[in-house]
This record gives C-alpha cells, structure tokens and sequence, in this order.
C-alpha cells in the first residue's frame, strides 16, 4: 500500500480557514455532544412517558404506548431521519413544509429530534421492564396509604425503576451518541462528518478517522465514568447494588 | 365500620374467587380471617379499600360506599392503614422517610409535624434508632414493625392485616404479634388474615372461616374454638392446631 503517513496533519491549517484540522474535528465533536445531548434527553423525557403509559392498566394508555414503540423502533434509524428530513416536509401543507425547509440549522434539529424519537422506544421499553420488576405490592403499599397514581410512580415506582434501569440506560446513552452519525446522511457536520471533510481536503484518510474513532472513544469514556458515579451516588444501603 | 354485604368477584370470565362473602366488622372489634390458601382471605381484605374492585355486592366503610365509583378512593384509603405479607417499605426512602411520605402528600402535614408523628411511633414500635436506616438494613420482624407504625401515621379509623407474620422466621413473629397485640387491646378496629391462632385466641373477638371463596364460619371466638359448626372448619383447625 502506498499511503504517506502524516501525523502532523492535525496541526496544520485547515482549508476552511478555521484553524487547525484538529480544530475541525473538534468543531465536529462539539456538534456531536450537542446532537447527542438534545437528543438523549428527548429520548428520556418521551421515553419514560411512553414507558409508564405501557405499565398502566388503561387500555388506551397501553394502546398508545404500543404503537409509539412499535413505530419507533421498527424502521431502521436512516429511514426515520430521511422520513422527517426529505419526505415530512412535502406532506405538509406547502407553506408550513417552505418554513420547516428553510428552518436555520435544520439538520441538527432533525438530528437530535429523530435519533431522540428512534431511541424514546428502547428508553420506554427499559423503563416498562423496571417498573413491572417491581413487587406488585409497591404500588398496592402506596396506594393503599392514599397516594394517588400519579404519586405513586412520582415518589415510589419510578425512583426504584431507574435505580433497576440504570446500567441498561448507559447502553442506551452511548447507543444514542454512536447513532448521531447518521445524521451526516442529512447534511449535519458532526465529528464524523468533519473527518471525512478533513479526508477530502488533506487525502489523510487513516489520521482521520483514527482521530475520530479516538475522540468517540473519549467521549464516552466520559460518559461510562459519570453514569458509573451516579450508580453509585443513588445506591441504596443494603439494596441489590447496593454496598 | 366495616360491612360485606354480599360480595362476589371474578378473576377473568370464570374463575369466581368470592361468593356472597357477607360480614362485618364493628368499631373497636378484631375480627381474624382464616382459612386453606387459595380460599380467598386475602382478596377479600384487599377488596375492603378497593385495592381489588368487585363485581357484585357492597362495601360500606365508615358510611362510604366502597364500589361506588364517585366516592373518594385515595381519601378513603388514607383513612384506612394496611399491612402487607411482605412488609412493602419504599427501599429507597429512609424509615422515617417511609413514615413521612404519605402524611405529607396525601394528609398535607408540615415536614416537621410528620417528622414527630413519624418518631412517635417508631418509639412505640422500639425502632427509633432505627429511624435514619434504610428498609433493607432491617431484620424481617422490624420491617414490618415500621411498616404497622406507617399506617398508624395517618391516624387511621381501622387497620387491615394481610398474613403480617408469614413472610417471617418464627422468631420474629412474637415482636410483630406483641404490637398487635398492644393495637387491638387500645380498641382499634382491625381486620386481620392470619394463621396465628394463639393471636386469634388472645384478642380476637371474631373469627371468620373462609373456603373456596366462601365465607363458611363467621362466629364469636369462644364457638369457633369451640365447637366450629363446619367439618371444613373442624378440619383446618384440626390440621393447624395439631403441633
């Protein structure tokens, strides 16, 4: 293989005029924690709505739980974000479609709104499994005290139901930041999309993406690190993980 | 205080658990629920604050009509305390936190108020040390002694007990049995399932024998340890009386 290696790469100006080609990069990461972050907490907040929705005994609420998961999780990530990028616009009405097109900075929105939707259903499914792994005499306990549902998930299933789910839902957070790279499909510059701008100008593709790979790596390294110290942070005395 | 007025449920299309279950429980009297497993003790005392709902007949509490669906139920149910088989402390709150819960969102009192409220009666229990603790830190024995001194918190005008000593080691059924013991002696109204016959026989002032869903033996403790009509009844105790 005739590659000419350039570890210097990273150092010399970029052709953007922005500094280095470590400042692109980085430039990129910012946009990947910005995407990533908007994006896990859309997936949060839907998701544990949605996850409570399928535990209740409504038919309606669990109907709706239902579908909302099924429609999410059932089409692969770049379908939904060319679906809300490309096709939801044109199905709107031509005026409201013109000003979600010229939207500034439509492609991080989209981004973070679609990769947050795609992973609200696994965050729902998640949560549904910790709610029901609980005894069935919590929610008898707190009801039979006077509680009203929505107090009894506020003060007493939901805060064991994440202390259950917490490990899974690192996965999920990590899952959510390696997906933001779908949305270079859609024209946002992220961390990977800056590595291949900086592959086109500079020809330095292993540098690249080398760097690339390193900074993900470091990202949720991040993550792993502050999730772990949380665990530990609501651990309950005695209880399971517990110390 | 408490009346059943002929009672029936279904679990599914089928399966009938109660049939025309009629009693009732006076102020200030102790009534004992026993019978085989399966017989439908249980359900019958978790239809009393709705904790199951029912599909024929009444329950009255304190003038309110149970299985209407207008009455109150999260108020009703605070003005009734229940204890579990399997204790039902929240893991994640202290005990004294366990005790404050419900006093302070369902009754509305001051923080400092439940506080108080909450050590009283963990002093009559004899658990204030244990006040800062978390439910797991506890022997099965003092869980369900805080989970009695919980439903005490709210004042109730009644106590529902659901095989409070089944779950324990034989060791620590006495502690359990011994507040019990003090409650009914006050004049509380307690309602009690159990298999604890020398309980029964100590305080009890009626005892109900139940089978298959039915009610077979509602009498004054002295006839039911007695001479128990039913060769059922005559049977059971027989069985559980025999060691």
């Amino acid at each position: 293989m005739n590659y000419n290696w350039n570890w210097h790469i990273f150092l010399e100006p970029n052709p953007m005029g922005t500094g280095t080609y470590l400042d692109l990069l980085l430039t990129g990461l910012v946009v990947t924690v910005k995407v990533s972050v908007l994006a896990w907490i859309i997936a949060l907040v839907s998701g544990s709505v949605i996850g409570v929705l399928r535990t209740l005994p409504s038919r309606t609420a669990s109907w709706i739980g239902f579908c909302w998961v099924e429609f999410f999780r059932n089409m692969p990530l770049l379908v939904q974000l060319f679906l809300w990028f490309f096709v939801l616009p044109e199905l709107l009405p031509r005026s409201a479609g013109l000003w979600l097109k010229q939207l500034p900075n439509a492609p991080f929105w989209t981004a973070a709104i679609g990769v947050g939707l795609f992973m609200s259903a696994r965050v729902a499914v998640q949560l549904q499994a910790g709610i029901t792994s609980l005894p069935r005499g919590q929610k008898q306990a707190s009801t039979a005290l006077g509680l009203t549902t929505v107090q009894t998930y506020r003060y007493v299933l939901l805060p064991m139901a994440f202390r259950i789910i917490l490990p899974p839902l690192t996965s999920e957070f990590l899952n959510t930041i390696k997906n933001s790279a779908v949305a270079i499909t859609i024209g946002l510059i992220e961390l990977t999309g800056e590595a291949r701008s900086m592959q086109e100008f500079s020809f330095q593709v292993f540098e690249a993406f080398t760097a690339a790979t390193v900074l993900y790596l470091l990202l949720n390294f991040v993550v792993v690190t502050a999730m772990r110290f949380l665990e530990r942070y609501v651990a309950i005395p005695g209880y399971i993980t517990g110390k | 205080m408490i009346e059943i007025n002929h009672v029936n449920k279904w679990y599914g299309p089928t399966f009938q658990v109660l049939k025309d279950c009629t009693t009732s429980v006076a102020k200030g009297e102790v009534v004992v629920v026993c019978g085989p497993s399966g017989s439908g003790k249980s359900t019958l005392i978790k239809c009393v604050n709705a904790l199951e709902p029912i599909q024929g007949g009444d329950i009255v509490l304190d003038g309110v009509k149970v299985n209407d669906p207008k009455t109150d139920l999260p108020k009703l149910r605070s003005r009734v305390g229940m204890v579990f088989q399997h204790f039902e402390l929240f893991p994640h709150l202290r005990i004294i936190d366990n005790l404050r819960l419900a006093q302070e969102k369902v009754l509305g009192r001051k923080s400092e108020d439940a506080t108080a409220k909450g050590m009283k009666l963990l002093e009559r229990v004899g658990l204030k040390e244990h006040a800062k603790k978390f439910p797991a830190e506890l022997s099965g024995g003092q869980q369900q002694r805080v989970a009695i001194a919980r439903a005490l918190a709210m004042d109730p005008i009644a106590m529902l007990f659901d095989e409070p000593t089944s779950a324990l080691d034989p060791e620590m059924i006495s502690e359990v049995l011994d507040v019990m013991v003090d409650l009914a002696r006050e004049g509380m109204t307690m309602m009690v399932v159990t298999h604890e016959m020398g309980f029964a026989n100590k305080v009890a002032d009626r005892v109900i024998f139940m089978d298959r869903g039915e009610i077979v033996e509602d009498a004054k403790k002295a006839d039911f340890f007695g001479t128990p009509r039913s060769d059922r009844a005559q049977k059971f105790l027989s069985k559980i009386l025999q060691h």
